[in-house]
């Protein structure tokens, strides 16, 4: 019959077409930064002449952003892990409320709570002009990744048992949730870590609002170059994007893996 | 003191989760409390200072009404359009056992690690003022018509970034499903849009469910995309960010933001009372 027999062709037909959707426009960003003119196209010659201007323009955002989503990446944990751990045991409804609350800054658009951290500390000079703004915004919109991934290990019924155990032979709150629950927990804390990573070093939506002309983050400087550069020096930015941030997330993924095959459970 | 008994282990854990417990919350639930639920206890006072009415300029005033009714008329033109072509690209995908399925699987869902203001350069490059394909058309001899700051450039770049997380959940759902289910059904000699509709759908329908909401509210709440395009088609974030910054019009700001925000957040919360949904990032 015709129409079984076409199906799979069209999921075939579909998923090349997808494919070509989602790769053309990298494969055309990343060509456009090294072309001497993107109207002229590969005819018009490759040079690394926008690589280098970016670089010289741009490259403090670059560590910027990289350093942010370093210190996002710490302050959730420390913040995040001790937290998980009340709301994995407690069933009260308190805990309850406080795991709904804290995920509402990624049910509600980043622009919202940007807007909101500017009307309650805007006119705090020191504070608004400083990174730490910025900072904070993404530690508000990235904790409950952490929260509810490590929060999920630690329900475990394994880890339960394993926490009497070490009740059991004498060991106190600090020596079991240090020296018990966090080693066991440690792949979820590191995948959290590793999403936690991703999203602050391209979050947008919140850093627009949130940075200053000294505060500006990779995302940040691709929408002003974008804005006020030619094409080939906004490709030859995206293509710095893709090449610094890109091996980072896959190395952070590949670490990952590794946590938990020597794990292995 | 007998420590060393079992029971007393347990008490001694109630006891740890008790006190000690709450002690752990502290740090996180103050820098909480500090930086998003003050902020936004300010944000929602704010618009009573111009009076009550301010909280509906959405709906009293047609320019704020046109901008909601846009962003949502695209926000479910694109959702649809995700979970079709999302479906049939990850179960195509997801059933596959070839490597090279997990390969491409793996660079498809790659866009998801990019900021949106990259998504619309991509459709600057390739449908913009000096864009590939007006270029391809002109010399083509057709029209040149640069459409990417227009309705479909923004459908499309909302469908960029939405298609690799819809990809990714049904290539995952597909994985979990029990091929016994499938090989039984056609065993007793069931057609395959018998076996689409009776074993499929049924299985699907919480991934479905899941991804329809996440989607839609990221395409709501998307900014740095319709930045970029600075598109014709006024989307609310837009108009909120115009009314911050261009107006300092800060009541209505916070009041259309509130009215973003309940949005986003009911269709997220629908969706995890109907169907148990994870995470996504709005």
């Amino acid at each position: 019959m015709s129409s079984t027999a076409r199906r799979p062709w069209g999921l075939a037909a579909t998923t090349a077409a997808v494919t070509l959707f989602i790769l053309a426009p990298m494969a055309l960003s990343v060509s456009a930064g090294l072309m001497n003119n993107y109207a002229a196209g590969w005819r018009g010659g490759i040079t690394l002449r926008w690589l280098h201007e970016v670089w010289t323009q741009y490259g403090g955002t670059v560590l910027a952003s990289v350093v942010i989503a370093a210190a996002t990446v710490v302050i959730t944990a420390l913040l995040g892990v001790p937290l998980a751990y009340p709301l994995a045991r407690s069933r009260s409804r308190w805990t309850a409320w406080v795991e709904e609350a804290i995920t509402l800054p990624v049910a509600v658009p980043g622009l919202a709570t940007a807007l909101a951290l500017i009307l309650a500390y805007g006119s705090w000079a020191d504070f608004r002009q400083s990174f730490a703004f910025v900072l904070v915004g993404h530690v508000v919109f990235t904790l409950p990744f952490m929260v509810r991934t490590v929060a999920a290990a630690l329900r475990r019924p394994e880890l339960l048992e394993l926490e009497e155990a070490a009740a059991t032979l004498g060991a106190g709150f600090a020596q079991r949730f240090v020296g018990v629950l966090v080693p066991a927990v440690f792949p979820a804390i590191v995948s959290a870590a590793l999403m936690v990573f991703t999203l602050s070093v391209g979050e947008f939506n919140l850093t627009w609002m949130l940075h200053t002309p000294l505060t500006r983050t990779l995302p940040v400087g691709l929408a002003d170059s974008y804005a006020s550069m030619r094409l080939e020096i906004g490709s030859a930015y995206t293509l710095v994007f893709f090449a610094v941030v890109l091996p980072l997330i896959w190395v952070l993924q590949l670490a990952a893996r590794a946590v938990e095959q020597k794990h292995g459970h | 003191m007998p420590a060393f008994a079992p029971a007393s282990a347990a008490r001694r854990i109630a006891r740890g989760r008790r006190s000690l417990a709450w002690a752990c919350a502290v740090p996180a639930v103050a820098f909480f409390a500090a930086f998003w639920l003050l902020p936004v206890a300010r944000l929602l006072a704010l618009p009573a200072e111009q009076g009550w009415q301010t909280y509906f300029a959405v709906l009293t005033e047609p320019r704020y009404l046109r901008s909601l009714l846009q962003t949502a008329g695209l926000s479910v033109a694109v959702t649809l359009a995700t979970l079709l072509l999302g479906a049939a690209v990850g179960l195509h995908l997801g059933r596959s056992r070839m490597a090279a399925s997990r390969l491409l699987l793996g660079v498809l869902t790659l866009p998801l690690s990019f900021p949106g203001v990259i998504i619309g350069f991509f459709f600057i490059l390739l449908a913009g003022r000096q864009g590939l394909i007006p270029n391809l058309a002109e010399a083509a001899g057709l029209e040149r018509w640069p459409f990417a700051y227009g309705l479909l450039g923004l459908f499309l770049a909302y469908l960029y970034f939405s298609l690799p997380r819809a990809i990714g959940a049904y290539a995952a759902a597909a994985r979990a499903i029990d091929p016994a289910l499938e090989e039984a059904a056609r065993s007793l000699g069931a057609s395959r849009w018998r076996i689409a509709r009776d074993v499929w759908m049924p299985q699907l329908a919480p991934t479905t469910l899941a991804c329809a909401a996440i989607v839609f509210a990221t395409c709501m709440g998307a900014f740095g995309t319709a930045f970029t395009l600075a598109s014709k088609w006024e989307v609310l974030p837009i108009t909120i960010y115009n009314e911050f910054t261009n107006y300092a019009n800060f009541a209505l700001a916070a009041s259309l933001s509130i009215t973003l925000g309940v949005t986003t957040w009911a269709a997220l919360a629908a969706a995890r009372r109907f169907g148990g949904l994870g995470m996504g990032q709005a």
